[in-house]
């Protein structure tokens, strides 16, 4: 876990982060999500002292990061940079073995562990261990740095606008597959990014920053119903709808919605899905019923339209 | 003297020599280079990320780079004398900018994120240069040792001016002398060296990033091995000559002295623009200078008598091209103004002036020609070019500005000039390509390194004055369509010599002395 306290840095006169204070608990996602030059990125790299912090107190897993050398420090937490950061001059292998090396992994060890995770990655070991970075495509890249960063298996992970350098396509691919891997089901991550989407599908628990400091901290759905500000309204006013309909799952509707006709050959979902992604399905024309299933085993059928209905009475109700 | 000596029988015939100088050019190069890497690649590692340090530096470096070659070997000479020494520290200075340059910009040009990642991996300092920013510079890096291999091997060619070896030796000696064989024999090497030299490295600098870290190590020990090459010429002598590259290769010269003497002394190359101050400064002590040289008065030299007239007469005296004379029907007259003018005593202290007392040139010839009443305000003439040459040393000039001020004050002629036209060779050629029309030559040289008569011919001259005058006059009028004018009146030949003190106190009046002390030591 993470826990940040009144942490500030300050270049040359200019307040980059003030007084930031947050916690990330043991397990979770953290996004920090803001505009360029909000900061974001400084808080990220005072987390494994890439930056020196002016003030504040940082503990990882409990223990003061500034008790110990930097670079100690730094081998037991993965990073994830924006443009991959790749050694041209590694192979994939060598690429994914610095820290196990400066951990001094015996060579069985750290060959056995690379394998495992290029495999999870659909890199194949015997394809691809012997490649430099050059002969990768983007996606390909990426997912050895995350390999790299992964390998010695710590309990932090840091990723800086880590899809930032991909296309919109396999930048969502990508993001899928990190959703899926179990590697990181168990991380504590801390993700910087400027994308809201990304945010709201990656982050249990998002703070938009604005100049220096955290506006507003929590889960997708408290920004967005609940905005602090004018500040945090507007940011997310473009996306508003489909972030309104993405970050509301199913099942907290589950009360507004009304029942249709059942179809035999319709398709079965969880009310964990969001409203967005049923929304997706039912108006690609192939479905007009779906059936939903809740934690209670209750199941509902819903069309179209009475998913529309159902979104007017929680507009309404609000 | 074989005229038709082939380049590869002169370059048998002096394979000792030939070799020697090129394993001093080697060896020069690349010592010099070792120290400029072994300074240049931390300095640029250090400045890498110090904007302020680095603009210091580079600038520093870049004015060492831009002084002349020659001049920053000039400036050595008081500081660390003469031979191995001034030319690697030259050498060295040259080396440097290209070396930091290199490594700054190599270093700089690391991909920051890459960097920045190794550090997050936990990398410490020392290992983001090793692991990562020296591998990646590395390409970058070796094209600045490339670059300064080189200028390397071309500077080191100077390394002969001031005694230090090298193929520079024969390059000099042979435009001296006229002898485009030696000229070859230095410059071809020179240029193979260069091109070799550049070929390894870049063997090295395409080698793969997987070889890169294996070849990296192997740039040092390839110097060092090179290095070894060059060794230090033994300096620990009773007796040591220092002469000019021309008077090595010449018969009435260093080959004279050998054969008609039997003169045998450890010898060194060396430019005359330092020699004179190397005797004095006992880093030489016999020289081969001449005999109106300023320098002589300057530094207290005796000259040493030719008693067995090895040493042919050079007076000097105007060398005209013929069809200039025909078409400037008023310049034989004017250049004659001169003759009979100028004797051996009056030279020697116009050149002292200009040598020593760094007058200049022009203020020189204005002074003398004050004091001779032939003095003339300039009448600022147009009907008509003089173009004056003269070769690269103080007498010439002088002689060039009173001619300038004597042709302007006398005619309505304008006169350019083309002063410091290097040796003997580059003048007379410029002469012959109707580039110049007249510049002032000596009779010996005229005699030996131009016509170069056969043995018979000199035995008839005999060193005489008048008869050595006569016949190149007649013979170059035959050949080139040159003609000589009167004879100036001083003589500038050749002469041994040494500090006042170490002869009187060895009592050497002759080279013969000089032979008798040097066997017996």
């Amino acid at each position: 876990m993470i826990s940040v306290r009144n942490l500030s840095k300050n270049f040359g006169g200019v307040d980059a982060v003030s007084d930031i204070s947050f916690e990330v608990s043991a397990g979770n996602t953290m996004v920090l999500l803001g505009t360029s030059g909000c900061g974001k990125t400084t808080t990220l790299k005072m987390l494994n002292r890439l930056i020196e912090p002016t003030s504040g107190e940082i503990r990882i897993d409990d223990r003061d990061v500034f008790s110990a050398k930097p670079e100690i420090l730094r081998r037991g937490i993965g990073y994830v940079s924006q443009n991959n950061g790749l050694f041209p001059h590694f192979t994939v292998a060598e690429n994914i073995a610095v820290v196990p090396r400066l951990l001094k992994w015996d060579r069985s060890k750290t060959e056995k562990r690379t394998t495992e995770l290029l495999e999870q990655l659909r890199l194949p070991f015997v394809k691809y261990a012997h490649k430099y970075p050059d002969e990768l495509s983007g996606g390909q890249k990426q997912r050895v740095s995350l390999a790299r960063a992964l390998v010695a298996d710590p309990s932090l992970l840091l990723m800086d606008e880590p899809f930032g350098a991909l296309d919109p396509i396999t930048r969502a691919d990508i993001r899928k597959e990190f959703l899926e891997l179990p590697e990181l089901k168990r991380k504590t991550i801390l993700l910087v990014t400027h994308d809201v989407q990304e945010a709201f599908e990656l982050g249990d628990q998002i703070s938009l920053m604005d100049k220096g400091r955290i506006v507003q901290s929590g889960s997708a759905q408290d920004l967005i119903f609940k905005p602090a500000n004018d500040f945090v309204s507007n940011f997310f006013s473009h996306h508003k709808l489909q972030l309104e309909l993405s970050s509301l799952k199913i099942h907290e509707i589950w009360h507004a919605l009304r029942d249709a006709a059942p179809d035999s050959n319709s398709t079965a979902i969880t009310s964990n899905s969001s409203f967005w992604e049923v929304l997706e399905l039912l108006s690609d024309h192939k479905e007009k019923v779906l059936t939903i299933k809740n934690a209670e085993n209750d199941i509902k059928s819903v069309s179209l339209e009475n998913i529309q209905s159902a979104y007017t009475r929680i507009k309404q109700n609000r | 003297m074989e005229q038709t000596q082939s380049l590869w029988g002169f370059m048998v015939q002096q394979s000792d020599k030939l070799w020697a100088q090129t394993l001093a050019h080697i060896g020069l190069t690349c010592i010099s280079l070792l120290i400029a890497v072994a300074i240049g690649l931390p300095l640029g590692i250090w400045i890498a990320d110090r904007n302020r340090a680095a603009r210091a530096i580079l600038g520093v470096a870049g004015v060492l780079q831009t002084i002349p070659s020659i001049a920053l070997l000039g400036f050595m000479i008081p500081l660390l004398g003469i031979g191995a020494m001034p030319a690697i520290a030259a050498l060295f200075m040259y080396a440097l900018l290209p070396v930091i340059r290199n490594t700054y910009t190599g270093i700089r040009g690391v991909d920051a994120a890459v960097t920045e990642s190794a550090r997050a991996m936990g990398m410490n300092t020392r290992q983001v240069l090793m692991q990562i920013q020296l591998p990646l510079a590395m390409p970058v890096i070796l094209a600045g040792v490339r670059t300064a291999t080189v200028i390397n091997v071309g500077v080191a060619t100077l390394a002969a001016y001031i005694a230090a070896g090298g193929l520079g030796e024969f390059i000099f000696g042979g435009i001296a002398l006229n002898n485009t064989n030696m000229i070859l024999a230095g410059a071809i090497p020179a240029a193979l060296l260069a091109i070799i030299l550049d070929f390894l490295l870049s063997l090295i600098q395409k080698a793969d990033f997987k070889k890169m870290r294996k070849a990296s190590l192997v740039l040092p020990v390839l110097l060092l091995l090179f290095s070894s090459f060059y060794i230090f010429p033994n300096a620990q002598q009773k007796i040591l000559g220092g002469f000019t590259p021309e008077f090595m290769g010449r018969e009435d010269g260093y080959l004279g002295l050998k054969s008609k003497y039997g003169l045998n002394i450890p010898t060194v190359v060396i430019s005359d623009a330092v020699m004179y101050k190397a005797a004095f400064e006992k880093k030489l002590d016999v020289i081969s200078g001449y005999s109106t040289d300023g320098r002589l008065k300057a530094f207290d030299l005796i000259t040493l008598e030719d008693d067995r007239r090895i040493f042919p007469p050079y007076y000097a005296a105007p060398l005209v091209r013929q069809d200039a004379l025909e078409r400037l029907p008023d310049l034989e007259g004017v250049l004659n103004l001169l003759a009979g003018q100028i004797n051996d005593s009056v030279m020697t202290d116009l050149n002292y002036r200009v040598d020593y007392l760094k007058q200049l040139p022009e203020k020189v010839a204005l002074d003398f020609l004050m004091e001779r009443g032939l003095y003339k305000v300039s009448r600022q003439g147009k009907s008509g070019v003089v173009r004056l040459g003269s070769k690269i040393f103080a007498e010439q000039y002088i002689l060039i500005q009173i001619y300038k001020m004597l042709i302007e004050g006398n005619t309505n002629m304008r006169v350019e000039t083309k002063t410091g036209l290097g040796g003997t060779k580059i003048c007379f050629d410029a002469l012959n390509n109707n580039e110049i029309d007249m510049y002032p030559e000596y009779t010996g040289t005229g005699l030996l390194v131009l016509l170069k008569p056969t043995p018979a011919q000199m035995k008839q001259l005999d060193g005489s004055k008048e008869r050595v005058f006569d016949f190149v006059q007649m013979e170059f009028e035959k050949q080139y369509r040159l003609k000589w004018l009167s004879p100036i009146g001083f003589n500038n030949a050749y002469a041994l010599m040494m500090r006042r003190s170490q002869a009187n106190e060895n009592q050497i009046k002759t080279i013969s002395d000089l032979k008798t002390f040097a066997d017996k030591n």
